[in-house]
């Protein structure tokens, strides 16, 4: 699927306050059809309040959030549970259902929103944690007996289980060794490109940045700086920035981003 | 995806093989699925010749794609871009993804056991735990003990402020309940009491009942068993969540006891409350018993404390008394031990939670009914 200029979400003057704590402040984003936007910004800027918000996890103090057209705000519980199953959301720590075993944690929704019976929906469980990486004997493995990497796939296996159209991931490669990010950034990418969905994608990791993002989205000051291609972003004139992307990890990332594509 | 409108997918024969059109989406898949399993029974047989015509094929997810790739293999989707060069670049990397994820997964062998062995089984596997539960319990006890000792010369090892607070919440916010319960059940005896002696025309006696049965037995038995209902089950939900974000494991890092830290707080703690609320309860039913003789017996309550005075020697109440720590230690030391045994998830902290309050109103109940024999035959 080619990326468009078509908006799946619109965030238009966003408020969002804990307290006295203003997090965010008339912040304003867009989310392209097809598209991998990296979130960054510095810890305790709202990244993550952010994706809860866009998700319907927080109700925000201002501003409004359109979804597919649609303010998420102003629906019918029913019509946004509806609109709802169409995002896929990973969260930080994987938040898989200690309960159930890996494929019954990514076969619920198929059972519940679906309606496949139980066999069809554990056999569908079973390819996409196969997509995401994992091995077959994990299927029937305790989330608690996981590691963090294989969490973080079982997570992902679970946010894709309805085909959603925008995948919101919190920090997916945070705790992956090295060669498991690049690979959990190939991964996105291909399912990206197959599935064409929107990818919200907060990090910190600039590797992934480099490699995966078709736009990067940078928030401080309690609204987002800029939202562009990177070249654009790097080059943006903002203390923030520079020391984001020209410090010793940024500008490692950016030559070893380099070092591939002239492979 | 564009949600255009959607024609549900199709599987159909033609001449040469099998054409697919429409949508091969998540709404359709059962459908799809039955429809397979009709056309092609026994499928995988032998995929090598077999035709597939995907040129009217409408919207493709994932679990549409499995279906596709069941039907010709895993083998033969990889080379997907040598049969259907027509589809788009997207959906040969969807559909050799897939087909690359099924390669790898082979089915899990699931083995069939007759139902007798697995409920032996179960039951040989319940009895072993059992017997390890109260091993487990013993070399608690003795840990605890042995870190009571070890604290309790070196004073400035105390852990006041801590002690203080448990004290705050297993004993001084359980007065209110621990009181109104004692107090019905107290009336509830003594109805029952004269309902009995009425006919031996003994109502009177109905004093000494209700002042025995709270000075030995219900005063602390039903003190105990709402500590274990009320605190048990907090101290295990405290410690095991505690476990579960690596919080123990931090401690022990830092060269910290958990068992001074956590445990003989809540120890001391449940030991010095439970007396305390065992004398509250004694005097709540008391005067539970005390309000139905004078409102429906007839009996004055100069009368009932005259009676009370006279007739009950001060070793019930010993008696009675003499138990509270004893349950307060083995409550507290049970509802901290399966707070230790909790693993990391949700659903372990909750059953460890329901054990540890069944487990202490078991041992209270079972060490009470001991002890009903031993002072029997004492005596006392």
């Amino acid at each position: 699927m080619s990326r468009s200029e078509e908006t799946v979400i619109e965030v238009r003057g966003l408020v969002n306050r804990f307290g006295s704590h203003v997090v965010h402040e008339d912040l304003d984003l867009d989310i392209r059809r097809g598209e991998i936007l990296g979130v960054v910004g510095g810890s305790g800027t709202g990244k993550s309040v952010l994706l809860r918000s866009i998700v319907g996890l927080k109700h925000p103090d201002g501003g409004s959030i359109r979804v597919f057209g649609q303010d998420l705000q102003r629906l019918a519980a029913d019509q946004r549970s509806r609109l709802e199953r169409r995002f896929g959301v990973m969260f930080q720590r994987g938040a898989l259902f200690t309960s159930l075993n890996l494929q019954e944690n990514v076969a619920l929704p198929l059972i519940e929103h679906a309606g496949l019976s139980r066999a069809d929906a554990e056999h569908l469980a079973r390819v996409k944690l196969a997509l995401a990486g994992l091995p077959p004997e994990a299927a029937l493995m305790a989330p608690d007996a996981l590691s963090g990497g294989m969490t973080k796939r079982a997570a992902l296996a679970r946010a894709l289980a309805l085909d959603p159209e925008v995948l919101f991931l919190d920090e997916p490669t945070a705790g992956l060794d090295p060669i498991g990010a690049a690979a959990f950034d190939q991964l996105l990418m291909t399912l990206r490109d197959a599935l064409g969905f929107s990818v919200f994608l907060v990090t910190h990791d600039l590797d992934t940045l480099y490699t995966a993002c078709d736009r990067v989205a940078v928030i401080a000051r309690k609204r987002v700086l800029v939202a562009d291609d990177l070249a654009t972003v790097e080059a943006t004139d903002d203390d923030w920035i520079r020391d984001y992307f020209h410090g010793p990890r940024g500008r490692s990332a950016s030559q070893a981003a380099q070092r591939t594509e002239d492979r | 995806m564009p949600k255009t409108a959607s024609s549900p997918g199709k599987l159909e024969q033609q001449a040469g093989g099998l054409r697919a059109s429409g949508d091969w989406t998540l709404p359709h898949h059962k459908r799809l699925r039955r429809t397979i399993e009709q056309q092609r029974p026994g499928h995988a047989a032998n995929t090598q010749d077999l035709n597939l015509d995907l040129k009217g094929l409408g919207e493709l997810d994932t679990s549409g794609a499995v279906l596709l790739v069941e039907i010709m293999g895993p083998e033969r989707m990889l080379e997907v871009a040598n049969w259907a060069p027509e589809q788009p670049a997207e959906r040969h990397a969807l559909l050799m993804a897939v087909a690359g994820a099924m390669h790898h997964s082979t089915p899990i062998p699931t083995r069939a056991r007759s139902p007798a062995v697995v409920a032996l089984g179960e039951i040989g596997r319940i009895m072993e735990n059992l017997g390890r539960q109260q091993l487990q319990l013993l070399g608690f006890i003795g840990l605890t003990l042995g870190s009571l000792a070890s604290v309790l010369v070196k004073p400035w090892r105390w852990r006041v402020t801590a002690l203080v607070a448990h004290i705050q919440q297993t004993g001084l916010n359980a007065i209110p309940i621990v009181a109104l319960l004692t107090f019905l059940v107290g009336a509830v005896v003594a109805f029952l009491g004269a309902t009995v002696l009425r006919d031996f025309g003994a109502t009177i006696f109905t004093v000494n009942l209700v002042a025995y049965a709270f000075l030995r037995e219900f005063g602390v038995l039903l003190a105990a068993i709402m500590l274990a209902g009320r605190t048990a089950s907090a101290f295990t939900a405290q410690i095991g969540s505690m476990k579960a974000n690596e919080e123990i494991d931090a401690l022990r890092a830092q060269g910290l006891s958990p068992m001074e830290l956590l445990v003989l707080p809540r120890v001391l703690a449940m030991m010095i409350s439970l007396p305390i609320l065992t004398f509250i309860g004694m005097l709540s039913g008391i005067a539970g018993g005390a309000m139905v003789c004078v409102l429906a017996l007839d009996i004055t309550l100069i009368q009932f404390l005259d009676i009370l005075q006279r007739d009950t020697p001060l070793r019930h109440l010993l008696v009675g008394l003499g138990k509270a720590p004893i349950f307060a230690f083995l409550i507290a030391v049970i509802g901290c031990l399966e707070g230790f045994k909790a693993s990391g998830s949700a659903q372990s902290v909750g059953e460890h939670t329901t054990s540890s309050v069944v487990q202490s109103i078991f041992m209270v109940i079972l060490i009470d009914a001991l002890a009903a024999m031993f002072f029997m035959e004492m005596g006392w």
